[in-house]
């Protein structure tokens, strides 16, 4: 079952000056439990689509539909609240709120979502367990490496119990080995919980990994090829 | 969670924290003093005035206030007698015959203001025992006359002064009457028209037998003048009375304080403006800085009006600050000055000379009053409110995209 799906999505920026094409013609289907890396060069559209399938940005043309939802309908306000419900986004960096803690941090999606307290102590322990930075609960960001704080987005993406995950260039800014350790991570749950990631990236260490590899060029799929 | 994302960012800078906080506190302590100061120098002017003479308010015949003539005198009832005794802030009240008459001694002639009192009502009320300077205060005979009416009379205690006038309903007025004492007010027309007479003498010289023109009352202080007027209201009929407070009695030198208030004012307002250019800084700077985190945070799921109410909470808490640290800083000084009021008299005879001249002690006190302080905290809260809509516009419009591109 397809829980994301594009069909037709066009995107571009400045329609009415000097158009810049983003996006030509999109159509993807993503089903549950993928592990789905889009790549291409610089300026390809891939950040430009994986914002459209956050809901971050909206097409000039086409469809979004996340778990048999059209998203291309929602209001702003509307579609905060389906981004906080349904979908765990890993930003390249400086993804933290600086001032809250590890688990503060992860437990912060579940207190916009009104978790109680007890689920929230629980669950975010749970998540840092598995992310292994139960030892850095305490710590803000800036007492953690890059690595261990795209650990803690990876659990505070997953605190909502989202319907997939969203990581836009996850390793961009991490060592070969915190990058390798991540994606460790990140394919563990995948395959045991069964959780969706879609990256983009341009970084061949997560290409190497992925299952399925989505081309961009100039805002058109190339090739779509499943490992 | 808002409050503690709130009060966590506050310390996120802690630099510019404290130098918003220090702007605020330095202003709040100047517009504290100000106000304490300016409201505690005209509090003490009524306050001379009104205790002086005036008393914080006074009931008279309907209509009395308006035409001062002894027709339209009242009976001293026992209603007016007990109208106070069951309101707690009145705490005495003053009857008095109040004319006017011909003084003559010799061939010397003064028109002088003949005032009948009950004279230890009348101590109680302005301390005009105190200020005999030759023989005794009044008693049930005789009369005490200012030192101005003494001199231009060429008068002294134990001399004869004679009185002529119009008594009630058109009825003549005449009679002599021993001096027992002269006193003294610094207020020079006060001191040459006074003449006071036991209550009984006037009504008797006046032919207004049981009657009184003025009923001054005893009030401890401003503040419970409306709870006072407003009981006293209750208790009597209004269409046979006046009520009549002392703003109502000294409108002049009311209005007087209100146009030196409102040139108060706009220094404050300058104050305030100063204030809220730095808090607006703050603001500004707060908004540009964390616009990719704003970003994030609504990607991620946070609704605009709480992230709205974090940085509302954040400004509110720092402008809060700096309010309590200014009214910290003024509440000593100012209450040492409310103990210790600023001398003149150092400032030289003339200075002194100036404030006998008016009746008043050459010294201002500072008013130390909490409204003082918590309207500053108010209109920081105020001023606050309305530089959020700032942020509140900016977060309206925030697309999270362009934010995290920024």
């Amino acid at each position: 079952m397809s829980i994301i799906k594009i069909e037709s999505v066009h995107k571009t920026y400045n329609p009415e000056k000097i158009p810049v094409h983003a996006l030509r013609g999109v159509d993807l289907s993503i089903e549950k439990g993928e592990f789905t890396a889009i790549v291409g060069p610089s300026g390809s559209g891939k950040t430009t689509l994986l914002n459209i399938i956050g809901g971050l940005d909206r097409p000039s043309q086409g469809k979004i539909t996340i778990n048999n939802k059209d998203i291309s309908t929602l209001s702003d306000n509307d579609m905060i609240k389906f981004r906080k419900d349904n979908i765990g986004f890993v930003f390249q960096a400086y993804n933290l709120i600086p001032v809250l803690t590890a688990r503060e941090n992860v437990e912060f999606v579940m207190v916009l979502q009104n978790k109680s307290q007890k689920e929230r102590d629980h669950r975010a322990n749970e998540l840092l367990e598995v992310v292994g930075l139960a030892d850095k609960k305490d710590n803000r960001p800036s007492e953690l490496s890059g690595g261990q704080q795209q650990r803690v987005a990876v659990a505070r993406a997953l605190a909502s119990k989202p319907a997939f995950v969203l990581a836009d260039e996850p390793t961009a800014n991490l060592d070969s080995a915190s990058t390798a350790s991540l994606l460790d991570m990140m394919a563990n749950l995948n395959k045991e919980e069964g959780m969706t990631f879609v990256f983009s990236t341009h970084d061949q260490r997560v290409i190497d990994r992925a299952r399925r590899v989505v081309t961009l060029v100039d805002g058109k799929i190339e090739s779509d090829e499943t490992r | 969670m808002i409050l503690k994302l709130a009060l966590r960012n506050v310390w996120r800078n802690k630099r510019r924290t404290f130098i918003t906080i220090g702007a605020v506190a330095f202003a709040v302590f100047l517009s504290s003093f100000m106000r304490s100061f300016q409201k505690g120098a005209w509090d003490n002017v009524i306050d001379n005035s009104v205790n002086l003479f005036f008393g914080y308010a006074q009931i008279h015949s309907e209509g009395y206030w308006d035409d001062q003539t002894i027709d339209n005198s009242m009976i001293y009832s026992e209603e007016l007698k007990n109208v106070s005794s069951n309101i707690e802030k009145v705490k005495g009240q003053a009857p008095r015959m109040e004319s006017f008459a011909l003084a003559s001694a010799g061939d010397l002639t003064q028109g002088v203001m003949v005032i009948g009192i009950d004279p230890e009502k009348e101590h109680h009320l302005t301390g005009i025992k105190d200020k005999i300077i030759a023989g005794n205060y009044l008693d049930k005979q005789g009369t005490i006359i200012a030192s101005g009416i003494a001199k231009k009379l060429k008068l002294s205690v134990g001399d004869t002064l004679i009185l002529i006038s119009q008594g009630y309903h058109g009825a003549n007025a005449a009679g002599k009457f021993a001096i027992e004492g002269i006193f003294k007010y610094a207020l020079p027309d006060l001191n040459k028209r006074l003449v006071y007479l036991p209550l009984a003498a006037a009504q008797d010289f006046y032919a207004a037998e049981g009657r009184i023109t003025t009923l001054a009352l005893k009030i401890d202080n401003s503040s419970d003048v409306p709870d006072a007027i407003s009981g006293l209201k209750q208790n009597l009929d209004l269409i046979k009375y006046e009520v009549l407070d002392y703003k109502e009695l000294i409108p002049e030198l009311v209005q007087a304080r209100q146009v030196d208030e409102a040139g108060g004012l706009i220094t404050l307002g300058i104050l305030y403006t100063l204030i809220a250019f730095t808090i607006f800084g703050t603001i500004l700077m707060m908004t540009k800085e964390r616009s990719y985190e704003f970003g994030v945070l609504t990607a991620i799921g946070m609704e605009r009006w709480k992230l709205f109410l974090v940085i509302f909470t954040e400004t509110t808490i720092v402008a809060l600050m700096g309010a309590l640290v200014g009214i910290l800083m003024a509440v000593p000084l100012v209450y040492y000055l409310h103990l210790n009021p600023v001398d003149l008299s150092a400032m030289g005879e003339e200075v002194t000379a100036v404030y006998e001249k008016f009746g008043m002690e050459p010294v201002i006190p500072s008013a130390f009053s909490p409204l003082i302080f918590l309207r500053q905290a108010w209109v920081i809260f105020l001023v606050t409110c309305v530089l959020g809509l700032y942020p509140l516009f900016k977060i309206l419009k925030l697309q999270p995209v362009k934010a995290m591109r920024s």
